[in-house]
C-alpha cells in the first residue's frame, strides 16, 4: 500500500452507456477523515459515481485509487468500502442483530460480540436487536444500515440519498445524528444528496456535479458564496439576475430613499411580499423589467405593492462568474 | 350487490359441487362399504377397508410413493433453481426462456411418456448410439426401474418448480443483492445467506406442486416402471380393475387425500402470509 494523503482519489473517470454518458473525466480527492458530498439534480451522475467506488459498476476509462491503490478492477466484496442505501437494503429475513454481523461474518474477525455492542450504542439501537426490519422505524431502519456498514470500519462510508426515505422533520434532527456520528467515528464518508441543504450543513467540502461532469469543488461557504458557474450558483440557492450579475435574496435590499453611492442600486416598483414566518420575501419589479426577491427581516416595516422604492446591493456580495 | 355477488360464485359453486364435492362423498361412502362380488360395491357398511391399509404390503408402497416423489421434488428443485436463477436474470429473453419451459406441454402427457420409452428401451436412441459408438456391449438398463420413474417426473413436473421459484426470483430486490456483496459476502455467500431464504415461499410453492402430483403418479410409473415399480397410484388404479376392490380402492384414495392435506396444513403453518 502506497502512502498517499487522500483516501479515495478518482482519476478521469469516466462511465458511458450505450445511451449516454453517465460521468465524464471525473477528478477527486477525498481526504482521511472528511465528510464529502456529491450534489446535484437528479440524473447528474452524482449516484453512478458513487456506485463506481463501491464497485457495482466498472468505469469505461480512469482510475480508482482507494489508499493510493487501484481499486476498479476490484469485485464490491473485495473493497474496503461499505454502501448505506438509499432505500437500506436490510435483508428482511434477518433481525436487527444478524443485519449487522453479516459483514463481520463474511470475514475472519474476533470479537464480533462487542463490536455489535459498541455500534449498537453508537446508533443508539440497543435493545432492538431482535426485532426485524419490518417491525422498526424508518429512522430505526435508517440507522441499522448505518451500523451494518460502520460495523466493518470501512476505508470510506458511500451514503446515497440515505436521508430522502425520512419525513422531514425527522431529516433535520438525523443530519446533526449524522454528523455527529462521523465525527465520533473518524471515518471519510462520502454522502451523495440533491438537497443542497443537506449538502451545505454536513459536508467539509462538497462537489457540484451537473450532465456527468463535476463543475466546482469547495467548502460549502466556498461554493455557496463564490460559485464557478450559474449552474452552481442557482443550484445551491435562490440567485436574482440583474444585469448579468446574480445576487442572492438575502444580499438584495430594499430602501424607500436612494442609497449612498458606491452602492449598485435600482429604481423599482414592490410587486407584492410574502411572509414566511422567520423572514418576509419582498418581490420587486425593476425600470428593465426584471423581477427580483429581496429577503428581509420580518422586524423591519412592511412594503405595499406599486410602492416605488430601491433595490441595492453591496458590490461584493455579486456572484461573478469565469 | 350480495345478490349479485351470489351469482357470480354461482358457477364455480356448482363445478365444486358436482364435480369435486359429491364425486368425494361417493368415494366416502364406498369406501365403508363390502366389496361386491364382480367389482362394484355392496352392503354391509363396515370399516374393514381401512383396516387393510396398515398391512405391511401396502404401507410398504406407501413408503415407496412418499420417498420417490420426495427425492423427484429434490431433483426439481435442483435443477429448476439454477434455471429459474438463469431466467431471471436474462434480460429480454426472459420470455422466450419461459415459453421454452413451457413448450413440453403443448403435447399430450402420454405421448412424451412414450418418446421416454422410446429412448431409454433396450434398443432405443440411447442404447444404440452408445452401443455403436462402442462403449457398451450389452444395452444399460434404463427402463422400468425406479430410475426411470423419477426421470419421468422430474421431466413432467420439472416447470411447476420453476414457475413459481421464476416469480419469486424476478420479484427478488436487487439492491439487497448488491448489499450482501457490499458487505463482503461473495457469490455463494449471497446465494446461501440471501437469495434462498429469501426465495423459501417460491421454493415451497413450487415443492407442493410437485411433490404432490408426484405423489399421486399413475402414468409415469405404470409406462416407465414397468410391473416392477407399483406406487399408491397404481395401487388404487388397480383396486379398481383388476382387483375389482372399489372399497378398498376408495379407501386408499382417502387416506392419499388426507396425507396431502396434513402435509398442506404443516407447510402453511410454517409460512407467516400462508400457502402463495
Amino acid at each position: 500500500m502506497k502512502s498517499s494523503p487522500f483516501v479515495l482519489e478518482l482519476r478521469e473517470v469516466s462511465k458511458h452507456y450505450p445511451t449516454h454518458r453517465a460521468v465524464t473525466k471525473l477528478d477527486l480527492e477525498i481526504a482521511r477523515g472528511e465528510f464529502f458530498s456529491l450534489l446535484g439534480p437528479s440524473g447528474c451522475g452524482k449516484t453512478t459515481s458513487l456506485r463506481l467506488v463501491a464497485g457495482f459498476e466498472e468505469p469505461t476509462s480512469g482510475e480508482i485509487l482507494l489508499n493510493g491503490a487501484s481499486i476498479q478492477h476490484l469485485k464490491p466484496y473485495q473493497r474496503n468500502v461499505s454502501t448505506v442505501f438509499q432505500n437500506y437494503a436490510l435483508f428482511p429475513h434477518l433481525t436487527v442483530r444478524e443485519n449487522i454481523e453479516f459483514g463481520l461474518r463474511r470475514r475472519p474477525q474476533n470479537h464480533i460480540e462487542k463490536r455489535v455492542a459498541d455500534v449498537l450504542d453508537l446508533v443508539q439501537l440497543a435493545g432492538k436487536e431482535v426485532r426485524f426490519p419490518s417491525q422498526i422505524s424508518g429512522g430505526e431502519r435508517q440507522r441499522v444500515a448505518l451500523a451494518r456498514s460502520l460495523v466493518l470500519t470501512p476505508d470510506v462510508l458511500l451514503l446515497d440519498e440515505p436521508l430522502s426515505a425520512l419525513d422531514p422533520n425527522l431529516r433535520k434532527q438525523v443530519r446533526a445524528e449524522l454528523k455527529q456520528i462521523q465525527r465520533q467515528v473518524g471515518i471519510t464518508f462520502l454522502f451523495v444528496t440533491h438537497d443542497q441543504e443537506e449538502a451545505l450543513s454536513m459536508s467539509d467540502r462538497l462537489g457540484v456535479m451537473s450532465g456527468g461532469e463535476l463543475q466546482q469543488v469547495g467548502t460549502p461557504e466556498e461554493v455557496y458564496l463564490r460559485p464557478r458557474t450559474r449552474f452552481v450558483a442557482s443550484f445551491l440557492g435562490a440567485v436574482n439576475w440583474i444585469d448579468d450579475v446574480g445576487v442572492r435574496p438575502e444580499a438584495t435590499r430594499i430602501a424607500r430613499a436612494a442609497p449612498n453611492s458606491g452602492i449598485r442600486s435600482h429604481p423599482a416598483k414592490v410587486a407584492h411580499s410574502t411572509f414566511l414566518g422567520n423572514c418576509l420575501h419582498v418581490e420587486a419589479r425593476l425600470a428593465g423589467g426584471q423581477q427580483v426577491v429581496a429577503e428581509v427581516s420580518r422586524f423591519i416595516e412592511n412594503f405595499n405593492p406599486n410602492e416605488s422604492v430601491f433595490v441595492w446591493w453591496r458590490p461584493e456580495d455579486e456572484l461573478r462568474f469565469l | 350487490m350480495r345478490r349479485l355477488r351470489a351469482w357470480f360464485l354461482a358457477p364455480s359453486w356448482t363445478v365444486m359441487l358436482l364435480l369435486f364435492l359429491a364425486p368425494l362423498a361417493i368415494i366416502l361412502a364406498y369406501s365403508f362399504e363390502s366389496r361386491g362380488t364382480y367389482g362394484g360395491i355392496s352392503l354391509p357398511w363396515t370399516a374393514e377397508s381401512y383396516q387393510r391399509l396398515a398391512d405391511p404390503i401396502y404401507l410398504a408402497i406407501l413408503w415407496r410413493s412418499v420417498w420417490i416423489a420426495a427425492l423427484s421434488t429434490l431433483v426439481c428443485l435442483l435443477l429448476g433453481f439454477p434455471l429459474a436463477l438463469f431466467i431471471s436474470r436474462s434480460g429480454n429473453r426472459k420470455n422466450l426462456y419461459l415459453s421454452l419451459v413451457i413448450l413440453p406441454f403443448w403435447t399430450s402427457f402420454l405421448i412424451r411418456t412414450y418418446a421416454w420409452m422410446f429412448l431409454l428401451r433396450d434398443t432405443g436412441l440411447i442404447n444404440t448410439a452408445l452401443e455403436k459408438l462402442g462403449l457398451i456391449h450389452d444395452p444399460l438398463p434404463l427402463l422400468y426401474n425406479d430410475g426411470a420413474v423419477i426421470l419421468g417426473l422430474v421431466y413432467s413436473y420439472l416447470p411447476f418448480m420453476v414457475l413459481p421459484l421464476y416469480a419469486t426470483l424476478e420479484r427478488l430486490d436487487r439492491t439487497l443483492l448488491e448489499a450482501s456483496a457490499d458487505l463482503g459476502a461473495r457469490p455463494w455467500a449471497t446465494l446461501a445467506h440471501i437469495t434462498v431464504p429469501l426465495c423459501a415461499p417460491g421454493i415451497r410453492a413450487g415443492a407442493i406442486l410437485v411433490f404432490i402430483p408426484c405423489l399421486g403418479a399413475y402414468l409415469t410409473p405404470d409406462l416407465l416402471g414397468g410391473g416392477k415399480s407399483v406406487m399408491i397410484g397404481n395401487l388404487i388404479q388397480n383396486q379398481f380393475t383388476t382387483a375389482r376392490d372399489w372399497p378398498f380402492g376408495a379407501a386408499i384414495s382417502l387416506a392419499l387425500m388426507a396425507m396431502v392435506m396434513a402435509l398442506l396444513w404443516l407447510f402453511a403453518r410454517r409460512t407467516p402470509e400462508g400457502l402463495v
